[in-house]
């Protein structure tokens, strides 16, 4: 029996609260965890402001509401060259700043900048960067389980002791892809850790007209794969789950599937209305359940963390993202002849139609 | 002489690019104990073990997204697809995953996919089909089609030592048909994207590829014997991308041309080539672009219907004679 279930002797009190940090993380850590919380819903914010002003030429796609769920889970990962993997859904920008994508990044992408990661093809938050640990996504649900699952088998078949770890929404788990890469990795027995992101919303299609069951975690125990259920909006049980789930499949004992239960509070983009959710469900989950907001409590209440040390986070945050907004708004972008390159690896270049050759 | 047959030939191409290069590793269903359905891979589990040699589920598109994810890390994957009609249950994954992976996100993914395709055995709608329009049209991959046992061999090494993600057709009805002589030879290796000139003539250039190449050297050797008619034969070996100068060199020396392929007509290579020689060479054209293809209908199972719809060589020789006479 652990001591945590052990019922508290009188002769052994409780040491102070503010001793006992949660989940093996440091303080540190937990102003880690809450910089990048606050960095995600800033970032979109900004974000947000952009487009309102129309210089954001594509959708915008929010994680308010799951921005816990998205730090928690990677920051669970080892991150750094050579270390764990993971491939981000649209409502993961979270993961994706934990992993090391910097604001900047993000801003260049958005605005179609000659400067961005892809350099103005793709769009959002489509980007990856396979030294520091995560590829992008493409927009065909579910098609990054069978490529991560991939990846993760590359790590087993050269004993590398990595991780992968892939997102997939209550609706992309509707998807063959998903189907066929969940069954694919778990006979593989890959190190795969897939959080299931049950978020209520699949665009504008409630859960129980995506799947029969009641839980995603019901679907994965279909393959053979260990699942559990956490309350997504609870950053440490999130970490702490993940924690759990990656260091079994560190471990080879084959993929390891996470439920969040969170709630996706913007539409599906910004020019979403939400015509399709019952009145006051979104502010009620905004003044009852903020994963920011109980998290933020929590640290101040169990004397972990200071409020004035988390304004301070959040002045820097902010400045931080102002500044990178700033600078990314004078980036150039691309000239249009930039497009003929890098189809394949050779030929390395396009012709440009006849009629278009200078 | 030690003759080796086509089936042989992507065996072996198979088998040394596995024992020269760690990272290449095959996947697919019962490739493994049975040696894949073909017996394409028979023998390599043994030599290679499970670890290089995977059987899947039945999932064509895990098969080729994970070989995806692999190949992103640096290993180099063959996905087996059992015959390559159930290519199209991995359509998505080819076309907006792995064909834009370099393009959209600098991704390297080093891949083949190969499988057994095309008719003339009778293996009905499911078991016959030519699949390189579909992906002909999508860039960023690479499409080879051998037909000899040459090209067989050195089109799969090359295709594995290639940077991109190759779609390696194979020809089901030459797997046993056609024999060569590759003993003697240190390696044998056929550039991607190179057209080969399969007999040379003067009067008439026939372009095709995979087992019709066959069908027209046949063709070409009556219209020579009966008809005193030169032919010459272009091989395109690659699909996507297509040789032009090669194509572009046959018509401007024989001014007409017919287009043979085993695929159905409408949307077909041929219509391509077509509109290429219409931009490129119209000048040289002392007739129209002639098509010897399949009917626009699904392949049908009995020989009688089998017959029919595919292209003979009855019918490219009757088309030539045409042609020739204009």
């Amino acid at each position: 029996m652990t001591s945590r279930a052990a019922p508290a002797s009188p002769s052994a009190p409780a040491a102070p609260h503010s001793l006992a940090l949660p989940a093996g993380l440091g303080r540190e850590q937990l102003l880690e965890i809450y910089r990048y919380l606050r960095l995600t819903r800033t970032l979109e914010e900004r974000l947000s402001a952009l487009y309102r002003q129309g210089k954001i030429v594509g959708g915008l796609f929010r994680s308010l509401g799951q921005e816990g769920e998205s730090v928690a889970s990677a920051y669970a990962l080892q991150r750094g060259r050579n270390q764990d993997f993971l491939s981000p859904l649209i409502r993961n920008l979270g993961s994706m700043l934990v992993m090391g994508a910097e604001p900047i990044q993000i801003l260049r992408q958005y605005l179609a900048r000659a400067t961005g990661p892809t350099a103005g093809r793709d769009l959002n938050i489509h980007f990856g960067d396979l030294e520091r640990g995560f590829l992008g996504q493409i927009s065909h649900l579910g098609d990054m389980v069978p490529v991560m699952a991939g990846i993760a088998l590359s790590f087993k078949l050269r004993g590398e002791a990595r991780v992968a770890l892939v997102y997939v929404g209550d609706g992309a788990t509707s998807t063959g892809a998903c189907h066929e890469g969940l069954n694919f990795a778990a006979v593989q027995r890959v190190p795969l850790v897939v959080i299931g992101e049950y978020n209520r919303w699949a665009y504008s299609t409630p859960p129980e007209r995506q799947f029969a069951v009641a839980h995603l975690a019901d679907r994965a125990k279909g393959y053979g794969i260990p699942a559990v259920t956490v309350d997504g909006n609870d950053v440490v049980a999130v970490y702490d789950a993940t924690r759990n789930a990656v260091g079994r499949a560190r471990r080879g004992e084959g993929v390891q599937f996470v439920e969040v239960e969170t709630y996706r509070r913007a539409g599906h983009a910004e020019h979403d209305d939400q015509r399709y959710v019952p009145p006051g469900e979104v502010e009620r989950w905004a003044t009852e359940d903020d994963p920011i907001e109980r998290y933020e409590r929590r640290l101040i209440e169990s004397g972990w963390a200071e409020a004035r040390e988390l304004r301070d986070i959040e002045a820097r945050v902010r400045e931080d993202v102002e500044g990178a907004a700033e600078a990314c708004l004078q980036d150039p972008v691309p000239g249009g002849e930039t497009a003929l390159s890098g189809v394949l690896a050779t030929p390395a270049i396009v012709a440009p139609h006849w009629y278009r050759s200078k | 002489m030690p003759e080796t047959t086509y089936v042989e030939a992507i065996r072996q191409g198979l088998w040394e690019e596995m024992e020269r290069d760690e990272r290449v590793f095959i996947l697919g269903e019962d490739v493994g104990a049975y040696g894949g359905a073909f017996k394409v891979t028979e023998g390599f589990v043994q030599r290679f073990g499970e670890r290089r040699v995977i059987d899947t589920p039945i999932a064509e598109a895990a098969i080729v997204g994970a070989a995806a994810g692999a190949a992103h890390m640096g290993l180099r994957p063959v996905a087996e697809m059992q015959f390559i009609d159930f290519i199209s249950c991995a359509y998505d994954m080819l076309t907006n995953y792995v064909a834009t992976a370099r393009y959209r996100a600098g991704l390297a993914t080093p891949m083949v996919v190969r499988g057994p395709c095309g008719g003339y055995v009778r293996g009905g709608p499911f078991h016959s089909q030519n699949v390189e329009a579909a992906f002909v049209h999508t860039p960023g991959l690479k499409i080879v089609y051998p037909a000899t046992v040459r090209d067989a061999k050195g089109l799969i090494k090359s295709a594995i030592r290639d940077e991109d993600p190759v779609l390696y057709l194979e020809h089901k009805w030459l797997y046993r048909r056609i024999k060569d002589d590759l003993s003697g030879e240190s390696e044998v290796l056929t550039p991607i994207g190179e057209a080969r000139i399969a007999r040379e003539g003067e009067d008439l250039s026939i372009l095709t590829y995979g087992a019709t190449v066959w069908h027209s050297l046949e063709a070409a050797e009556r219209l020579a014997r009966e008809d005193g008619v030169s032919v010459e034969v272009v091989d395109l070996r690659t699909l996507a991308p297509l040789d032009d100068a090669t194509i572009m060199r046959t018509v401007r020396k024989t001014n007409k041309v017919l287009i043979v392929h085993e695929d159905t007509r409408t949307g077909g290579i041929a219509g391509e080539i077509t509109a290429r020689i219409n931009e490129q060479a119209f000048e040289w054209l002392d007739g129209p672009i002639v098509r010897v293809t399949a009917l626009d209908v699904p392949l049908p199972y009995a020989p009688t219907l089998e017959d029919f719809v595919l292209p003979q060589t009855d019918d490219i020789v009757k088309a030539a004679r045409w042609l020739a006479r204009y």
